[in-house]
């Protein structure tokens, strides 16, 4: 009995969440005049100059996004655990904060801070690299402060600088490689948090993927919805390789983290 | 209030527990007599757990009866089985004060207020946690929830307890300490058990017999001194006490082990080469020039006294002695060796 | 030692976190202290301190917006919170490791946190004009389901939120779930509990806290929502992100901007509020379920 209604649910549920990918599917493939399938929207992903721009430019922002969150995260995670921990609240907190404050609420305020970076750093997209290192700081946050509590942080940095490694050293070769699992969940989930980002970089006036989605949508409803689709499958297969990458039950981090 | 439950009988028939290819459970057979503590002894994967989980209703067995009382209770669903059970580790409620944990029980059975608190109160000075009753789990110790979880499985007047490793979490001391309270409790309250442990020490120290368990096999079931002096296959001897094993040979029922004749327990090989089990405190040792073997090294363990003892084959003996003779002797040493009067397990070499 | 010396340690340990604070500082921070300070500050050209912005708050449009949140948040948090629960307990009875749980589990980050804008185009090709469910119901019943465009007004976006809120109560709901001891199940069972019993007696005690907990997240996570709401209405203002929208871009209004900061101060001020009840919840939960 209990496996009757088990299995109804799985189906209500699947059909609920699987048809509108489905029909994303199917409508990015019609024509819409004449019917019949064609791939003229998929193809447009990459031949249609002002989406592949986008594409690059979101692609980009991901990466420098990642490495910039690693780069002033892993240090800084690790000096607090080892030197600092008096810190360590306050790092918490700022990690956490941009969990409380809404995306919305930042860019509004960021109109003046963005005088001052278009004045040192020019106009390029690329300058959201810092707004969004603070919007992915929180899933950064946990993933690597769950990996540096997996492992023991202090005799791994003492026995490698008593042998005559330097900090850097010390960082790059010894800590960073037993953390892995979590610098990856970290970059992986970043990468997923720049190219669905929307909110900062439309209300800034930059064409990103998702800036550039909804603009060809008004005019071009298969080819948005094609990059829609490809955005959506792309972040499901990352964080899918990463739960098998990361091995065996990972507790998702949630009401109880 | 704490009046004597009625002990109760149970019996375990051929029972048989199978997952896919393994055999977690191979024909356990097992009569508890009312009032008594038995002991289930052996390595992770025996089937101990199975077995009690399956008495427990919490687990199905793949064919074989549990009676309990004389009546077959394999259709019963655990939670009308009436038993008490005691798990390994965070069994307590964590939202419900100790005093409301014990009463659980009582409150499923319908039991109202004033006899819920009475009852329960009446339980936890039992074991000694009285003062503690408006206390929540996370502020007791490891010792203090297990002893609540007793508490909490005699509330109900089971006609059976069940205990599943609840010592195994806990701080060697703290283990000792409750286990001999346990032992106490369960003597007091006169009801029947079933303890379920890895560790040899402890069901030798409380069970009134012991079934030790290999590969969901009973090995042997006995009392505990008569496992310990008397094993009955080379798997309750080596996992049961320290053993030395000595090459001899066997011939008419008797060996020639360290100078003398002993006879051979059933079980052992009944001709030819084998290797005779020797428990250390069996050894004598005699110091003299005239001795064959050297003193490898000694160790003081506190009340006795290991010694190491290099034979003229190669093997090293172990042997425990008193104190006033580990004195006496220094690694070097020229030493006799000798054994105890008895009998002794001889298993194929 | 006397004197400076500890003073020193401290600020050579602060440096190497120069970088991260400086980050946090300037592209956090400062953004939320300007909306704050500049929600207060006068329209006129000189500025001094004034309410007037928050004045503006309590306009017959400003506070349409703020209900309309609210009813959207809301309702979409509870329909979210039963159905993902519901959803998270499916998950749970599955084995751990396997192939479907796991993609279950990343199907629900993708979209409870990263598909804002690609959502509404999933429901724009489902049941929009030319959608494929829309097409579909009209060739076989005649109906017509994209209607009168319902999909862009406040019944439309509660049925896409509840595309990203469910399986974010997913996420955020099934480690209680799998804080659930067996043990616990057990115990009570060995009591003499029947299933209801337990459930009714331990599990509901043990997981309300997390449940409601998880609801007021969802709730300020839809009310913080922006992507989703502007990809598929492209004129109006019916909720308050889309207001700020409009503030924002607005070219018409003098002093627009100035609205914005009052309605994103409002907005800080409700998310904060409900994560603050979130945190007090989350604070039982861990102890209990961990």
């Amino acid at each position: 009995m209990k496996t009757a209604v088990r299995a109804a649910l799985w189906v209500l549920f699947g059909l609920f969440f699987l048809f509108p990918l489905y029909a994303m599917a199917d409508f990015s493939t019609q024509k819409l005049v004449e019917g019949g399938r064609t791939w003229q929207a998929w193809i447009n992903l990459v031949t249609d100059d002002a989406l592949y721009e986008a594409i690059v430019v979101s692609l980009l922002l991901a990466l420098f996004t990642v490495v910039a969150t690693l780069v002033i995260l892993v240090p800084t995670m690790i000096w607090v655990r080892l030197r600092a921990p008096w810190a360590r609240g306050a790092v918490e907190f700022f990690c956490l904060l941009p969990l409380t404050i809404p995306a919305l609420v930042i860019v509004v305020g960021l109109r003046n801070v963005y005088l001052w970076v278009a004045y040192f750093l020019g106009e390029s997209p690329l300058t959201l690299t810092f707004v969004y290192v603070v919007l992915v700081l929180p899933f950064a946050y946990r993933a690597l402060d769950a990996a540096l509590s997996s492992i023991d942080l202090q005799t791994l940095t003492e026995a490698a600088r008593s042998l005559g490694a330097g900090w850097g050293t010390t960082i790059l070769r010894v800590v960073v490689p037993n953390i892995w699992s979590g610098i990856l969940s970290a970059a992986f989930i970043s990468i997923a948090v720049v190219l669905g980002e929307y909110t900062i970089a439309s209300l800034s006036g930059f064409e990103t993927l998702q800036v550039q989605i909804v603009t060809i949508g008004k005019t071009d409803g298969p080819t948005s919805v094609a990059a829609s689709l490809a955005v959506l499958l792309f972040g499901f297969v990352l964080l899918l390789v990463l739960s098998l990458v990361t091995r065996g039950r990972r507790r998702v981090q949630g009401v109880t983290a | 209030m704490n009046a004597k439950t009625q002990g109760t009988a149970v019996d375990l028939a051929d029972l048989t527990r199978v997952y896919g290819d393994v055999r977690a459970l191979d024909g356990l057979s097992l009569h508890i007599e009312p009032g008594e503590l038995v002991a289930l002894l052996g390595p992770s994967g025996c089937g101990k757990t199975t077995a009690l989980r399956i008495l427990a209703g919490l687990d199905d067995a793949t064919s074989g009866t549990v009676s309990v009382g004389g009546r077959d209770v394999s259709g019963v669903p655990a939670n009308k089985r009436d038993m008490g059970m005691v798990f390994q580790a965070y069994s307590l409620f964590p939202h419900l004060t100790v005093l409301d944990n014990v009463a659980f029980g009582l409150k499923m059975r319908g039991k109202d207020k004033c006899e819920r608190t009475s009852r329960a109160v009446d339980m936890l000075d039992l074991v000694g946690l009285g003062a503690h009753k408006a206390k929540y789990a996370h502020e007791l110790s490891g010792g203090q929830q297990q002893r609540v979880a007793l508490a909490r499985a005699l509330a109900i007047q089971p006609r059976v307890l069940l205990l599943d490793e609840p010592l195994s979490a806990l701080d060697a001391k703290v283990r000792a300490q409750l286990r001999d309270e346990i032992r106490r409790v369960q003597l007091d309250v006169g009801i029947t058990t079933l303890f379920v442990t890895h560790d040899q020490e402890e069901a030798l120290a409380v069970a009134d017999r012991v079934g030790v368990m290999s590969q969901g096999r009973l090995e042997q079931l006995a009392a505990p001194a008569d496992l310990y002096a008397s094993p009955a296959t080379p798997f309750v001897a080596e996992f049961v006490g320290l053993n030395n094993k000595v090459p001899v040979r066997v011939s008419g029922g008797r060996a020639q082990l360290l100078g003398s004749a002993v006879s051979t327990l059933p079980g052992s090989i009944t001709s030819g080469p084998g290797l005779a089990m020797v428990r250390p405190e069996a050894v004598t040792v005699t110091a003299g020039p005239e001795g064959t073997a050297k003193v490898s090294s000694v160790a003081f363990l506190g009340p006795i006294s290991r010694v190491y003892i290099a034979m003229p084959d190669g093997s090293v003996l172990n042997a425990q002695i008193s104190n006033s003779t580990a004195r006496a002797l220094s690694p070097g040493d020229p030493v006799t060796v000798g054994v105890e009067p008895g009998s002794v397990l001889v298993v194929a070499a | 030692m006397p004197g400076g010396t500890p003073r020193r340690n401290r600020l050579t340990e602060a440096l190497p976190l120069l970088p991260f604070f400086a980050v946090v500082v300037v592209f956090l921070v400062i953004p939320t202290v300007t909306v704050i300070a500049n929600a207060f500050w006068d329209d006129t050209a000189d500025g001094s301190f004034s309410f007037s912005r928050i004045g503006a708050l309590f306009s017959p449009a400003a506070l349409g917006a703020l209900g309309s949140s609210v009813l959207l948040s809301a309702s979409t948090a509870i329909i979210g919170a039963v159905l993902g629960a519901v959803l998270a307990w499916l998950i749970v009875s599955s084995p751990p490791t396997s192939m479907v749980r796991r993609s279950v589990i990343s199907l629900c980050s993708v979209l409870a946190q990263f598909g804002g804008v690609a959502l509404a185009f999933a429901f724009l090709a489902t049941i929009g004009i030319n959608g494929v469910l829309t097409v579909w119901v009209q060739e076989a019943f005649g109906w017509n389901l994209s209607g009168s465009g319902w999909l862009y007004s406040l019944a439309g976006l509660v049925l896409v939120y509840t595309y990203f809120q469910i399986p974010l109560m997913v996420i955020v709901f099934l480690p209680a779930l799998e804080g659930l001891r067996a043990q616990w199940r057990e115990a009570a069972i060995s009591l003499g509990a029947s299933g209801w019993q337990y459930f009714r007696e331990v599990v509901v005690p043990l997981l309300t806290p997390a449940f409601l907990g998880s609801a007021l997240l969802l709730f300020a996570n839809a009310f913080a929502a922006y992507a989703t709401a502007a990809a598929l209405v492209s004129q109006g203002s019916p909720i308050v992100p889309l207001l700020i929208r409009s503030a924002l871009t607005s070219e018409v209004v003098l002093g627009q901007s100035g609205f914005a900061y009052a309605l994103a101060l409002e907005m800080i001020v409700v998310v904060a509020v409900v994560m603050a009840a979130y945190n007090v919840l989350v604070r039982r939960t861990a102890r209990w379920l961990r």
